[in-house]
């Protein structure tokens, strides 16, 4: 039943790709955006990624039409979006405090954008009525249309607010931040379910978040922004095996920054030398290691020997605590089952994935 | 609820009132008690002794005053320009509050300063100013006067001294919860293709309608017990421009103690069921719209 509901609504879904030209925006002096070029495709889920203050709220409040570009264009589809003002955009916005209308109640609140309508424009009493029953059915909240958004919880809120941004038929979803205000457990519950709702209904979905797990999760594309910049733009598995800057590098995963030193026969790292051939020019760099780019050594002449300075537990996987030497900064490392050390003790290991970059 | 799990204290006695609940906020005896010992020697103790005196005359003989012919216009004008006064500052007070929260400009401080001085300035000060500008002779008075238009020593004159005195109320009242509110709701209206109006009128308009009826009924209470700022403008003519606490001054004047108290249980009767409704107004809208 929630199929068919949500296939009478997937029929109304007219959606356009969005494209972001050379963005600029300051807030007086501080630059929040900087040559920004960004382009989602029909259809697709792009999260945008980032440290807080590194643009991407504004970034999103730009194509949205809440904010204007110092410099730069947004196009929906074929059509220059940058003049066109917020209430003309048919942009469906979600924010991160759901900003729902308290004194509407769930049914007013989804109602609202079609209500607001011109009266040639307005559907009809029961067209409005169905229509909020289809999406009510669409985000699971059939039964509530009589609550007000104090009566829901948190996640219940979120639901109602996209239902209401779906309401008016937009031609892209914008998402600030969507799970932010809540819990763990309700994030994870809807990241699969806004997962399922994208692929039901279609809509280009632009989202906010700083949450990396969510973003590689949920989107096809992720675009990671560092200082009003876009560092780099790719699919998950680009972004975390493959990252393109040492920012990104270093943010991606749990990665810890080695300062190393490159030379004609190898990489320094603290007073040992890792024979290996990189194409990063000699001279300082950055060595970026995540627990499972480092496995213990077959033998010891073969790898690097660090100092155990604590084991815990991570979940399913243990891990150890090294310090490859005095003055870097400890590093961790995933141990194999058959494995045991004890704090104290010297492992030699060895890297599977060498990440390095110019510093 | 836990609640009859953990406190079997005594039986608990259907749709019976219990004042005592096991609370995470301790103090409810000693506030509770000392609430109403507070308001019984400040409200309820004069108010019981004004009462009492009245009720010598008797129903009929208090029944007899209300309806005298002055007794009744000073109602009509005191109650009536109150209403009308608190209405108007409900509207320009909501704008000034509006103003105020939303926009930056040069003095703005200033302006919100200026909005507590009918409550600093000696209303009989405020009277004597406002008579003086309002008179035929005065600065606004003769712009109004060859129109017709007579403000100082009518029941206009009256009407605009109620609004002065009223609207730091509404203003202040309002005030906080506009800056409270949140920017969002009005950035969501705006995606939702609300226009600017629309969104004013739906969103912004029914948040602030508790805080509104708030600023309105404290406006209305003040007007109806103002004396010092009206009998300066109003020209006091018996069953014109006549306002009930002036009657009641004179009633005091001419020793006439019964009849005063009796004209100001009469005020007081009325004046508290115009607050109660007022209140239960604000209660629903506060239900309605106001669901935080």
């Amino acid at each position: 039943m929630t199929r068919s509901a949500a296939a009478g609504y997937t029929d109304l879904v007219d959606t356009v790709a969005i494209r972001a030209e050379g963005l600029e925006k300051r807030f007086g002096s501080t630059p929040a955006l900087t040559g920004v070029d960004l382009s989602v495709e029909p259809g697709e889920l792009v999260a945008l990624l980032g440290p807080s203050g590194s643009g991407k709220t504004t970034l999103l409040r730009i194509v949205a039409g809440l904010e204007q570009p110092t410099a730069g264009r947004v196009f929906f589809g074929g059509e220059d979006a940058t003049f066109v003002p917020v209430q003309a955009r048919r942009v469906g916005f979600v924010f991160q405090s759901y900003a729902l209308f308290k004194h509407l109640d769930v049914a007013e609140n989804i109602a609202y954008g079609l209500r607001v309508r011109p009266r040639r424009l307005r559907p009809s009493r029961a067209e409005i009525r169905r229509r909020v029953a289809d999406l009510l059915d669409l985000v699971q909240l059939s039964g509530l249309e009589r609550r007000f958004p104090s009566q829901l919880s948190g996640g219940q809120r979120q639901r109602v607010a996209l239902a209401r941004a779906l309401a008016v038929e937009p031609k892209v979803l914008l998402l600030d931040e969507p799970f932010g205000a809540l819990d763990a457990q309700v994030r994870r519950d809807l990241r699969g379910w806004l997962r399922e709702l994208h692929e039901r209904t279609g809509h280009t979905t632009l989202f906010v978040t700083h949450d990396q797990d969510e973003a590689l999760e949920l989107a096809d594309r992720v675009a990671i922004l560092d200082r009003g910049r876009i560092e780099q733009v790719g699919t998950p598995d680009a972004i975390y095996d493959g990252p393109a800057t040492a920012f990104v590098a270093g943010f991606i995963g749990e990665s810890v920054r080695l300062p190393v030193t490159v030379t004609g026969d190898g990489l320094h790292i603290g007073q040992h030398v890792l024979s290996i051939a990189t194409t990063v020019a000699p001279g300082p760099a950055s060595l970026f290691v995540r627990p499972r780019d480092l496995v213990p050594a077959a033998t010891r002449a073969a790898g690097l020997p660090a100092r155990v300075t604590g084991v815990r537990r991570a979940g399913p996987a243990r891990r150890a605590e090294l310090m490859l030497g005095d003055g870097l900064p400890g590093i961790e490392i995933e141990l194999p089952a058959d494995i045991s050390v004890a704090r104290g003790d010297m492992l030699a290991v060895q890297f599977r994935t060498v990440r390095l970059f110019s510093a | 609820m836990s609640d009859a799990a953990t406190a079997p204290r005594g039986p608990a006695w259907p749709g019976s009132v219990r004042f005592r609940r096991p609370s995470a906020l301790p103090g409810f005896g000693l506030t509770f008690g000392f609430a109403t010992l507070y308001l019984s020697l400040i409200v309820l103790i004069p108010l019981a002794a004004l009462v009492l005196r009245a009720s010598g005359l008797g129903l009929d003989g208090i029944w007899r005053i209300a309806t005298m012919p002055r007794v009744l216009a000073a109602l009509q004008v005191s109650f009536g320009l109150s209403f009308a006064a608190a209405a108007v500052n409900a509207v320009f007070g909501l704008v000034v509050a509006w103003v105020l929260t939303r926009y930056r400009f040069p003095g703005r401080r200033l302006l919100d300063a200026m909005v507590d001085l009918p409550f600093a300035l000696p209303t009989a000060v405020a009277g004597i100013a406002l008579a003086a500008i309002y008179a035929p002779n005065g600065w606004i008075g003769s712009l109004l006067a060859p129109f017709g238009i007579k403000v100082a020593f009518t029941p206009l004159g009256i009407f605009v001294a109620l609004v002065f005195i009223g609207l730091p109320f509404v203003v202040r009242t309002v005030q906080p919860v506009l800056a409270d509110l949140d920017r969002e709701i009005e950035e969501a209206s705006a995606t939702l293709g609300a226009t600017r109006r629309q969104t004013v009128l739906r969103v912004v308009l029914p948040s602030l309608l508790p805080a509104v009826l708030t600023g309105f009924a404290l406006a209305f209470g003040r007007a109806v017990g103002e004396y010092g700022s009206v009998i300066f403008i109003a020209g006091n003519m018996p069953f014109r421009s006549e306002i009930v606490p002036l009657l009641i001054v004179i009633q005091l004047e001419e020793f006439n103690y019964a009849g005063a108290t009796a004209i100001a249980a009469i005020m007081l009767a009325i004046a508290f069921v115009s607050l109660l409704a007022i209140n239960l107004l604000q209660a629903w809208s506060r239900r309605r719209f106001g669901h935080v």
